[in-house]
């Protein structure tokens, strides 16, 4: 890697300053970044280490019952503290390995939205409120094409605020080399319906199955989706599926999803 | 009870305590004082003319020692092939240049057009960086068959056209077709055979270094074989005579074949060292491996099965492209033929059998050996094909392979090689035993209660490990002999140090071969110990590969240590005033027959060492014994596989629930490791039948460039330790060499890919996808989704 300056801030408010500066880039648990700069595929002259700021760690229950997962908290910590929501528990303990799981935090996931990631289908399947240093982003306005966020330039997401569903599950089919989602489905079931999100599979990135998300709420049950299914035009096309295979499995892992969900 | 010590005992790998407690010495761990570092920058087109290297700004740039292009190697020989193929029109095949730096075009991505040497790492690669080099990018030719049409681009511009060899072999063409004219049915099959990358766990590393005082080269680098290294590079690349050329290869992490070859890096660390008159070091990323290591497999074929109205067999043709690459890497020319070719009878008696190969360059990474080289290509392609025969006949395929197999050895091919001695009915009933075949119906059952399909797929195979007689394989254009040798060591003290040949690279030498001097000399193992991987060092052996490392240098070894014992009871009988043809030597122990007047071990040693009661006018002093070891024949090795899979008819997926495999290694030296040595190659075989897939696109770039999309086997891949089942109670010992030993590095990589298959195949079938006749590997969820629903 080239090298860069790396500053520690502690608290949020510290990070946010070194951040303004040019060239500065945010580090989070570095499972993508560090990567990307062995590669020598980024040249950050500074690096803002978030993983001193102990505001932006830990999980806490909200005033409205939606779990606050800080954005510093590693997946480890999620899959071990998160069992209030257990879907997402689950989805935490089954990223990666556990050298990922202890070192990458959900803030950067879902700041980098790797299209085969894991967290934005939880969040976008939650309704999850990403909450920033300077504001509060709604999933639905959050997630805006691969590796696209609605995050502006030196913006933090310290906070993840998840309602928590009467049911869910995630439903991961794993692409054989990288085990990243080749598709990905996380249904969760609310009181006033069904949301489904789909990672891994789209050229747009983490999406909403309406017509799924319309049958499950009138009735939550695999049945429901008997004849309904995605178009492969739009998926992700590689050396591990094509995109019908795709558009396949997402009807696939839908419906396992609801039949695993608790 | 089993044994304790010697052969046929299961001791703890003795090496494993310092590479489990990282006190290995590998060789990215050698530092020389005042190393300098390498970066190689390597084309990122697959096919280009270098126009002009501007290399100027980099020189100036911090820490930049030396820069090099192919212009500094022209007066360097290229780095050679081992072994001259000869076509079925009586001619050489073609040897296109092979450069140490690209010298006027680059011909794979990955292919090295500079070098620069920096106080450090990070210097030399950001100096690269600077380096301006103007390519002109050509068409690449990726598919074999796009690279034999006429007018297709050609890789060397000096050669006619991108054939390297039409190869032909075994039955004549008359008799072949004569035997096809008259089958009751004809079974065909096209398949794929898919380009591996080896992925040892240590990537590639050379440590040049020079001395000026006496004119003396040393390489350090991760080589199966020092001494072929020092060879090649020192007679035809670099011209530095053997004695002032050391190779050293260390501990080194896993091959697999990769590295057995004589690769760029390695000439130009040795070349550069005297160049910058300070060592020069390289070891490869990850990313520069899947680049620059010599890939493996690759082979597209058509084969031909016929057989009569009772269902023998009575014709094999195959007619298979393999895939050179772009340069004919060092053993890369011998794998389709000789090592696939005179394996392509099986473990039948077909009387005619006929191969066909075409050796194709194209612009990516050269292809040569890796684990089984050649042996996997041919059994995939037969127990393939015998598949689809049972099944389209209708007959059960362990019976079919059962009524083909050769029963009365020795047995002459008709593809050129005899075997000595095997018993593959033996094989075949353990592994129906340890499958329980006749529990498959219940267990499909209850697969298909879950909603999955449940396979089982059988496979029969034989190898030949072992590669020998030097004067054969040199008629068949081998360039190098293929013995191996041993140096027996006593010290005074009785303690004993073997210099061996062979290279250990994860196969447990350290703790096996002591096990039969043990065993021969009747004393503890743990007075010896074992010396390889410096050609300093060892007599001169050619190494490991091909399972040959006990068959070939233990033979040497066990040459050596009877000449030890032959002296050793001279010296005994004289010290006990006995005539030496009445000495016996018996747990550690020299005694005169029929007496019990005996002396130690140790009394004989310092005898020979400290010879003041000695026989010095009879028997020189000392007691140390070389002996080299060229065997008569390759060893036999087979074996009958079967595998049970889950497929997921939603998904795709395939589940390999139970793995059997009944091997003959004639005889084991020790269990433990020959079972290690199964579980590796079958979990390398499940990796190739179900995920490893080097891909490239039609521009010759490198899909499958790193571990997120080259998917590598890991355990959750591959059985539970209780359903992966690996027996070598079979045994019938190699007729030919002292220890009947066979060789067992290769057969799991070699068995299970068509076990795997034919499970497969086998599943879907029952799900009444009866539309599926093959399925290319790595059989992926993808295609087998695809492949079920038509697409």
């Amino acid at each position: 890697m080239y090298s860069f300056d790396i500053q520690r801030p502690s608290t949020v408010a510290d990070a946010v300053a070194a951040l303004a500066t040019d060239e500065a880039q945010p580090l989070g648990g570095g499972q993508t970044l560090i990567p990307t700069l062995k590669q020598r595929l980024a040249a950050p002259s500074v690096l803002v280490s978030l993983s001193g700021i102990a505001e932006m760690k830990g999980i806490c229950t909200g005033d409205d019952g939606s779990l606050c997962i800080g954005g510093g908290t590693t997946h480890a910590t999620v899959a071990a503290e998160a069992g209030a929501y257990l879907g997402l528990a689950s989805l935490a303990g089954n990223i990666g390995d556990p050298a990922v799981r202890n070192r990458g935090t959900i803030g950067g996931s879902l700041a980098n939205n790797d299209p085969s990631a894991c967290y934005p289908a939880a969040a976008l399947a939650s309704g999850a409120t990403i909450v920033t240093n300077s504001r509060e982003i709604a999933a639905d306005d959050y997630f805006q094409g691969m590796f696209a966020t609605a995050l502006e330039e030196g913006e933090i997401v310290t906070e993840v605020r998840f309602p928590v569903p009467e049911k869910s599950a995630y439903m991961k089919f794993e692409q054989p080399a990288s085990r990243f989602a080749l598709v990905g489905v996380f249904v969760a079931k609310y009181a006033d319906g069904v949301r489904v999100a789909v990672t891994g599979a789209s050229e747009e990135g983490v999406f909403r199955w309406s017509e799924a998300e319309a049958a499950l709420s009138s009735n939550f049950s695999a049945d429901a989706l008997e004849g309904l299914s995605v178009s492969g035009d739009g998926m992700i096309s590689d050396l591990h599926g094509s995109g019908a295979y795709r558009a396949h499995l997402v009807g696939v892992m839908t419906k396992r999803a609801v039949v695993a969900a608790r | 009870m089993p044994k304790d010590h010697g052969i046929g005992a299961s001791p703890k790998r003795r090496e494993d305590v310092r590479f489990l407690t990282g006190a290995g010495n590998y060789t990215d761990d050698i530092n020389v004082h005042g190393q300098a570092y390498v970066h190689f920058l390597r084309s990122d087109v697959a096919h280009g003319t270098i126009k002009a290297i501007d290399t100027s700004a980099a020189e100036s740039m911090p820490g930049v020692v030396k820069i090099f292009t192919g212009a500094d190697f022209e007066g360097v020989g290229g780095l050679p092939c081992g072994w001259q193929v000869t076509d079925k029109h009586g001619e050489p095949m073609k040897e296109p240049a092979h450069p140490v730096l690209c010298q006027g075009k680059v011909r794979h991505v990955g292919d090295p057009i500079a070098a620069v040497v920096a106080d450090s790492l990070e210097e030399a690669r950001t100096a690269a960086e600077a380096i301006d080099v103007d390519i002109e990018e050509l068409p690449a030719v990726v598919d074999m068959g796009a690279a034999l049409e006429s007018g297709a681009t050609k890789v060397h511009d000096d050669l006619d056209d991108n054939l390297c060899y039409d190869w032909q072999f075994g039955t004549d063409t008359e008799t072949t077709d004569a035997a096809f004219a008259k089958a009751a049915h004809v079974t065909t099959l096209e398949l794929v055979n898919n380009r591996l990358v080896a992925n040892p766990m240590e990537p590639r590393v050379a440590v040049g270094d020079y001395s000026r005082a006496n004119d003396e080269h040393t390489l350090y680098t991760t080589s199966q074989n020092p001494h072929v290294i020092r060879l090649l590079m020192g007679a035809f690349v670099l011209g530095i005579p053997e004695h002032k050329l050391r190779v050293v290869a260390p501990d080194v992490g896993g091959g697999f074949g990769t590295k057995i070859f004589h690769y760029a890096e390695e000439a130009f660390c040795t070349f550069a060292a005297k160049a910058c008159n300070r060592p020069v070091k390289w070891t490869s990323t990850r990313s520069e491996a899947f680049m620059s290591d010599a890939h493996g497999r690759d082979h597209v074929t058509k084969i031909e099965l016929a057989l009569d109205a009772d269902n023998n067999f009575i014709g094999v043709r195959t007619d298979t492209k393999a895939n050179m690459g772009a340069y004919l890497s060092t053993f890369s020319s011998s794998v389709p033929t000789w090592l696939h070719g005179t394996l392509m009878a099986g473990n039948y008696k077909t009387p005619a059998v006929q191969v066909n190969v075409k050796a194709v360059f194209t612009n990516t990474v050269p292809v040569d050996a890796y684990r089984g080289a050649g042996r996997p290509e041919a059994t995939f392609q037969l127990e393939r094909v015998i598949d689809k025969a049972a099944r389209e006949l209708g007959v059960d395929p362990i019976a079919l392979r059962r009524q083909n197999f050769i029963t009365q050895f020795p047995y002459a091919t008709p593809v050129a090689v005899e075997y000595d001695t095997g018993d593959y009915e033996a094989t075949m009933a353990k592994m129906e035993e340890l499958m329980d075949i006749p529990g498959f119906a219940a267990r499909r059952a209850e697969s298909e209660k879950n909603g999955m399909l449940r396979g089982l797929g059988v496979n029969c195979f034989i190898e030949a490990c072992g590669i020998a007689p030097s004067n054969l394989v040199g008629q068949l254009g081998a360039r190098a002999g293929l013995y191996d040798a041993a140096t027996v060591r006593v010290n005074a003290t009785g303690s004993i140090s073997v210099m061996v040949g062979a290279h250990s690279h994860g196969q447990g030498h350290e703790t096996v071969f002591p096990q039969v001097v043990a065993e021969m000399l009747g004393i503890d193992e743990s007075m010896i110990d074992i010396v390889h991987g410096d050609t300093s060092k060892i007599p001169f052996g050619m190494g490991t590969y091909g399972s040959r490392s006990l068959a070939v240098c233990g033979s040497a070894m066990v040459r050596a240590t009877e000449k030890i014992i032959n002296k050793a009871k001279k010296i005994a009988g004289h010290l006990l005033e006995a005539s030496d043809s009445d000495i016996e030597l018996k747990d550690g122990q020299f005694t005169v027959a029929g007496t019990d007047k005996s002396v130690a071990w140790g009394d004989v040693t310092l005898a020979a060492y400290v010879p003041h009661n000695y026989p010095l006018e009879d028997i020189e002093p000392g007691l140390e014994e070389t002996a080299f070891y060229d065997p008569a024949n390759f060893t036999y090795p087979a074996g009958a596989y079967a595998c049970e899979v889950e497929v997921d008819p939603d998904t795709g997926k395939v589940t390999i629930e139970k793995f059997v495999s009944a091997d003959d290694f004639g005889n084991v030296v020790n269990p433990m490791i020959v079972e290690g040595q199964v579980h590796g190659g079958i979990a390398q075989g499940i990796g190739q039948a179900l995920l490893e897939n080097c891909a490239y696109d039609e521009n010759g770039q490198l899909l499958s460039a790193s571990y997120m999309d080259y998917a590598m086997p890991r355990a959750d891949d591959l059985p539970h330790m209780a359903d992966y089942v690996v027996d070598h109670s079979c045994q019938t010992p190699c007729t030919h060499n002292p220890l009947g030993v066979k060789g067992c590095g290769e057969a799991g990589a070699i068995g299970s890919p068509p076990t795997v298959v034919n499970a497969v195949i086998d599943a879907l079938h029952s799900g009444g996808h009866t539309h599926v006749s093959h399925i290319d590997m790595p059989v992926t969820p993808s295609r087998v989704w695809a492949a079920i629903n038509g697409q």
